[in-house]
């Protein structure tokens, strides 16, 4: 077996990314992720790679761009506002069809907004986050073990279904360190006919473009493109059920907010609370059929997010609104305790016939920030 | 039968969606020949810009891309790093270049990509219908200047050759014009050179051209060339702004 | 199954996220499960600095630490912020160099070293840190003083090896502070 090393979470999708084989990075500083960038810059002048600091967000994403249609992997890496920046990019890179590897290790917003750790760009990463119809793979490690082992497979999904696979990471994720291990990446790679590589003089232009004025062409592309996002809801949906064989209430959480969630959860099993945990690891395509099936057994769900309530639409979409669904926040770089999970718990414990007793949890505002 | 004049074989058949009179043909065609020229197509890669020449690759035989507006010259730095091997080049308007890209620009400029840049500058956004851009002159009457441009309102056009030459970065830095047939001779000569400085490694290479914009100018094409000579030239004079690898030839002589 | 959730704290500059990856590696070396988490930010930079630390034999939960089985408190700001935090039975480490207060709780263990001038007295001033961190080795079950040097040379860069020893040093005196 591999040796066990301390890293930082941000440190780990780094190394984790150039034993996928990722040999070009392009990024820009922003606390909490400057790790990924600072790593970048000392390996890959050492290993035939390019690390470069661009002069923008902006920049850096539309550098992804160019070498992701020249067909290398290529990645960058940034927190929330750095996001924001870049999702024009994401965009042409979506509706131009060719596979980037991005990570958001999210700090508290919106604006400027803090340094610490938050889920709030739940909705910019799993609806798209830029302009168009498009999806992104969203991957949401819940360790550092993680940070590497769903980076390889994020490039890995990335260059299969020609799109951007994205870490939705938080800053807890990203500036802690666990022991970790590298077993060798299972780098699956694949042909790229699309990729400009220069005609040789033997073959038609190759033309990386995401421009259709026909609407009827434009339409047909974003019909295939959506087709193709059916085989990943198909196919590369991951989560983790802890405790859900004979749970009576389901906690959904993801990231660093499942690790709080599951302490309480096992709180909850000491109090003779038959709670469960479902954690989404890929919260695009979301884990909706797991859900629908532990609607038919759990008498609520407790959604625990580090921001306002967003993953929970997709929960109570999921569930199509048969069971109670309540939220367990806290926002703006603060993290919720175990206990005020377990207080969320117990409220949705005390539920009878799917209702709520009157008074309640009734929503995000009055119920979130305690 | 002997050929006397043929299109270059860099530019597909696609037939040009520009307006009449406007030089767009008259530029991808000396960018065309330049490839040709150097016998560098099949390893050319072209970013094309938003704006008159988005449709760029369609024209261009080369393996091409759409950047997103303003971004070619990062697009292109993200190709070159990974082909170093391959010829990259930019085609960007006024717009694109100056205005919204210009961080872009003046970034890859400065760390002296190893890329060509042409820079069609008609003093106008084609595209959307001819609004003002970041090189329209003092007083032109624009869509979105109705009443001239006002510099004490919306400041002064942009030079950007001589801004760029302010740089330590770049390689080359040339403004050029194609209102008549001695300026489209120097231009196609200045072009050539930006690409081949690209094969020798020498790096940014980039070309102004002056040019026009007839529809959108409220003009006859040949009002417009008359125009560019009176009024275009004098505020962004033709010259060499930066020739690096000149200059040390020239120093060490 | 043993959890211990180590909370350490201090002023930015003391070395608090330094003596938490030395608890965090000696926890890697003897096999145990390890998290580290820093507080990261403008903090680093002379404000409140603090690090929290688990070790278990199980996989870690949450790496955020609310109730602690130790504090060490490297000033006065970080004690009063974090000593009702920490679980009855648990351990308060002081530097009662810098903190001159009383530690007023009876249900918890009160070590009191004045650590930033053994430090000083031991020709090692930047190294408080450590010398804490011998006094934890000495009086936690969990840890053994044993791979001490194998630890500190994982922490320190080659080049700085010289380092190792002044790190043992006032490891040292920590352990062997009788108070």
């Amino acid at each position: 077996m591999a040796e066990r090393v301390l890293m930082k979470g941000n440190e780990a999708i780094a190394e984790a990314a150039i034993r996928a084989g990722c040999r070009h990075y392009f990024g820009y500083p922003i606390t909490p992720q400057t790790e990924v960038a600072a790593y970048m810059a000392k390996k890959m002048p050492r290993i035939g790679g390019v690390f470069l600091q661009a002069e923008s967000e902006i920049a850096s994403i539309n550098m992804v761009y160019g070498a992701a249609a020249a067909g290398f992997r290529v990645m960058t890496s940034s927190s929330s506002p750095g996001i924001s920046l870049k999702s024009e990019g994401l965009s042409y890179i979506a509706g131009s069809d060719v596979p980037a590897f991005v990570v958001n290790v999210q700090r508290g917003g919106p604006g400027l907004g803090g340094i610490q750790p938050s889920q709030s760009d739940y909705f910019q990463s799993t609806k798209g986050g830029g302009h168009g119809d498009y999806r992104n793979i969203v991957l949401a490690p819940a360790s550092v073990q993680e940070m590497a082992s769903l980076t390889v497979r994020g490039f890995n999904l990335a260059d299969k279904y020609r799109m951007t696979a994205m870490i939705l990471a938080d800053g807890t994720i990203g500036q802690m360190m666990e022991p970790i291990t590298f077993e060798d990446a299972q780098v699956e790679t694949c042909d790229k006919p699309w990729a400009l590589t220069g005609t040789g003089m033997q073959r038609r232009h190759n033309i990386v473009n995401s421009l259709y004025l026909q609407p009827d062409e434009l339409e047909r592309k974003n019909f295939e493109r959506y087709e193709r996002y059916r085989t990943v809801e198909e196919n590369e949906v991951l989560y983790e059920a802890y405790r859900m064989e004979d749970a009576e209430i389901c906690v959904v959480a993801f990231g660093i907010a499942s690790r709080v969630a599951k302490n309480a959860v096992a709180k909850a099993r000491q109090e003779g609370i038959k709670a469960g945990l479902i954690r989404p690891i890929t919260l695009w395509p979301f884990p909706s059929s797991a859900l629908r099936q532990a609607a038919d057994q759990v008498k609520a769900f407790v959604s625990v997010e580090l921001n306002m309530g967003q993953m929970i639409e997709d929960i109570r979409l999921a569930i199509e609104c048969t069971r109670p669904v309540s939220l367990c926040c806290r926002v703006g770089g603060m993290i919720p305790s175990p206990d005020q999970v377990l207080a969320s718990i117990q409220a949705a414990a005390g539920c009878r016939d799917g209702r709520l007793p009157e008074g309640q949890m009734t929503s995000p505002a009055q119920k979130g920030v305690n | 039968m002997a050929v006397v004049f043929q299109k270059p074989h860099a530019l597909t058949d696609a037939v040009l969606h520009y307006c009449p009179g406007c030089p767009h043909g008259i530029i991808h065609r000396l960018v065309a020949e330049a490839i040709d020229h150097l016998g560098i197509e099949g390893e050319a890669i072209g970013v094309a810009p938003v704006g008159c020449a988005v449709m760029a690759y369609d024209y261009f035989n080369c393996d091409m891309i759409e950047a997103a507006h303003g971004r070619a010259p990062a697009t292109a730095t993200g190709i070159k790093r990974c082909r170093p091997d391959n010829i990259v080049f930019t085609y960007q308007g006024d717009g694109d270049l100056a205005s919204i890209g210009m961080a872009e620009t003046v970034h890859a400029a400065a760390r002296n990509e190893n890329i060509t840049v042409i820079f069609v500058n008609n003093a106008i956004y084609g595209m959307t219908g001819g609004q003002m851009a970041p090189t329209s002159l003092p007083g032109q009457v624009t869509q979105t200047s109705p009443y001239g441009r006002d510099v004490n309102h919306c400041g002064w056009p942009i030079r950007v050759c001589e801004m760029l030459a302010t740089l330590e970065g770049p390689e080359y830095v040339h403004r050029v014009a194609v209102n008549n047939v001695k300026n489209v001779k120097a231009a196609g000569k200045a072009i050539q050179k930006a690409f081949r400085n690209q094969m020798d490694r020498k790096g940014f290479s980039l070309v102004e051209v002056v040019s026009a914009c007839p529809t959108n100018w409220g003009m006859t094409p040949q009002k417009a060339l008359e125009w560019v000579e009176s009024d275009m030239i004098p505020y962004y004079p033709l010259g060499v702004y930066k020739d690096r690898s000149a200059a040390k030839e020239g120093e060490s002589k | 199954m043993k959890t211990t959730q180590i909370l350490i704290a201090g002023f930015g500059g003391q070395g608090i996220l330094f003596a938490g990856k030395f608890l965090a590696y000696k926890g890697l070396l003897e096999d145990l499960q390890v998290s580290w988490l820093p507080s990261y930010g403008p903090e680093m930079r002379g404000g409140t600095a603090n690090c929290n630390v688990i070790l278990s034999d199980d996989p870690v939960g949450s790496p955020i630490i609310t109730d602690p089985d130790v504090l060490i408190a490297m000033n006065l700001p970080s004690l009063q912020k974090y000593v009702d935090a920490v679980v009855p039975g648990g351990q308060i480490y002081v530097d009662s160099t810098l903190i001159g207060e009383k530690v007023e709780r009876a249900d918890v263990e009160v070590y009191c070293i004045p650590a930033t001038q053994m430090a000083n007295d031991a020709g090692v001033p930047t190294l408080a840190n450590m010398v804490m961190m011998g006094h934890v080795l000495k009086n936690n079950p969990e840890l053994t003083f044993d791979g001490t040097e194998a630890t500190v040379a994982r922490l320190v860069p080659p080049a700085k090896a010289q380092l190792v020893e002044l790190n043992m040093k006032a490891l040292q005196a920590g352990r062997d502070y009788e108070g």
